[in-house]
């Protein structure tokens, strides 16, 4: 028990270890919680689902000398992530712009929703009202059987009468 | 009767996703496409003195092919690129991306050198100005220096036929 939960503790470890791969170094600590949102919102194009925080791949690791550099040369969040929009696309990006490609990203899931609701609302409407619920309560359930156990005990067998 | 909707959602369902399955979510397509060349001047693997840029190729269809002696799927495309240097006629410029300078030496040597000229991006800062990350690369530059088309992985002559030939030939031809 004791070393499967050791490992297990161990696999948490593992994401945190490789964000530390190579620690960057600033002198502002404005500019290194800048440096560390930034690498979090900006996807890896080798590991398409680790964020360039999380990535040990050697394109992660230069690009995240890039935008080192450019934080330290006081360039604005804007400006570096455009820099990166403009070489790789959208694509690096978490968040993508709303725009009519990315429409149905933003508006699907609503829609989904919508659409979810409304069959819903139709099955629900179809259900007859009047049909008496097919599960009494438990009061109604005791009474029906205490009223068949006294039924018993007033008609008894036959054999046991005379 | 009672059935036709499920079926027609499941359908189309089965639609999307059989659709989603043809695509290659590695293909990122490239925001390059259709903007000029980004320059750089990097030292040339033959002669480190002399200097490669891509304004020395204006004036006609060129193709920048990123490759590294590390990269595995470049082995493979290497003998269509040494057919395709000696055929098509258009000049072939290597940018050897974050390579060993012996190692892309060792790799000429051994497997035959289809380029004009090869570019060498030590620290990969140009690879990242063209937008590169899969290894290998290919680009189409056109004589005005901007980029055609960006191949990512080892380029086919299915590739060349389809993709490659005809943007050259409308604009040659007009």
């Amino acid at each position: 028990m004791k070393p499967s939960a050791l490992f297990l503790a161990f696999l948490l470890l593992l994401p945190a270890t490789a964000g530390a791969i190579d620690p960057r170094r600033f002198d502002d600590p404005e500019q290194e919680a800048r440096y560390y949102a930034l690498i979090g919102q900006l996807r890896c194009l080798v590991c398409q689902n680790e964020s360039l925080a999380a990535s040990s791949a050697d394109l992660a690791q230069d690009l995240r000398r890039e935008i080192q550099e450019m934080i330290q040369a006081g360039r604005t969040d804007q400006e570096i992530i455009d820099f990166l929009v403009q070489r790789y696309g959208d694509f690096v990006l978490y968040r993508p712009p709303v725009k009519p490609s990315t429409l149905p990203l933003w508006l699907g899931p609503g829609l989904l929703l919508l659409a979810g609701l409304g069959i819903a609302w139709r099955v629900l409407r179809r259900r007859p009202a009047g049909a008496p619920p097919p599960v009494a309560n438990q009061a109604q359930v005791h009474a029906l059987l205490e009223e068949d156990a006294s039924g018993e005990a007033g008609n008894p067998p036959d054999g046991e009468k005379g | 009767m009672r059935y036709a909707a499920p079926l027609v959602l499941f359908l189309l369902l089965a639609v999307l996703l059989a659709y989603g399955l043809r695509l290659d979510p590695r293909r990122v397509p490239s925001p390059l496409i259709g903007k000029p060349a980004p320059a750089f001047s990097l030292p040339t693997l033959k002669e480190p003195d002399r200097h490669f840029s891509p304004d020395q190729m204006k004036g006609r269809f060129w193709l920048l092919n990123v490759w590294a002696s590390w990269c595995v799927a470049c082995r493979d495309e290497h003998p269509y690129l040494i057919r395709l240097a000696r055929e098509a006629g258009v000049p072939i410029i290597g940018l050897d991306y974050k390579d060993s300078i012996p190692g892309a030496h060792q790799w000429l040597k051994k497997l035959g050198n289809p380029y004009y000229q090869v570019a060498v991006d030590a620290d990969g800062r140009v690879g990242i100005d063209w937008g590169v990350y899969g290894v290998p690369e290919t680009f189409l530059i056109d004589p005005e220096g901007v980029i055609r088309y960006k191949q990512i992985g080892p380029l086919t002559p299915e590739d060349w036929e389809r993709e490659f030939l005809p943007l050259i030939r409308s604009t040659t031809t007009k």
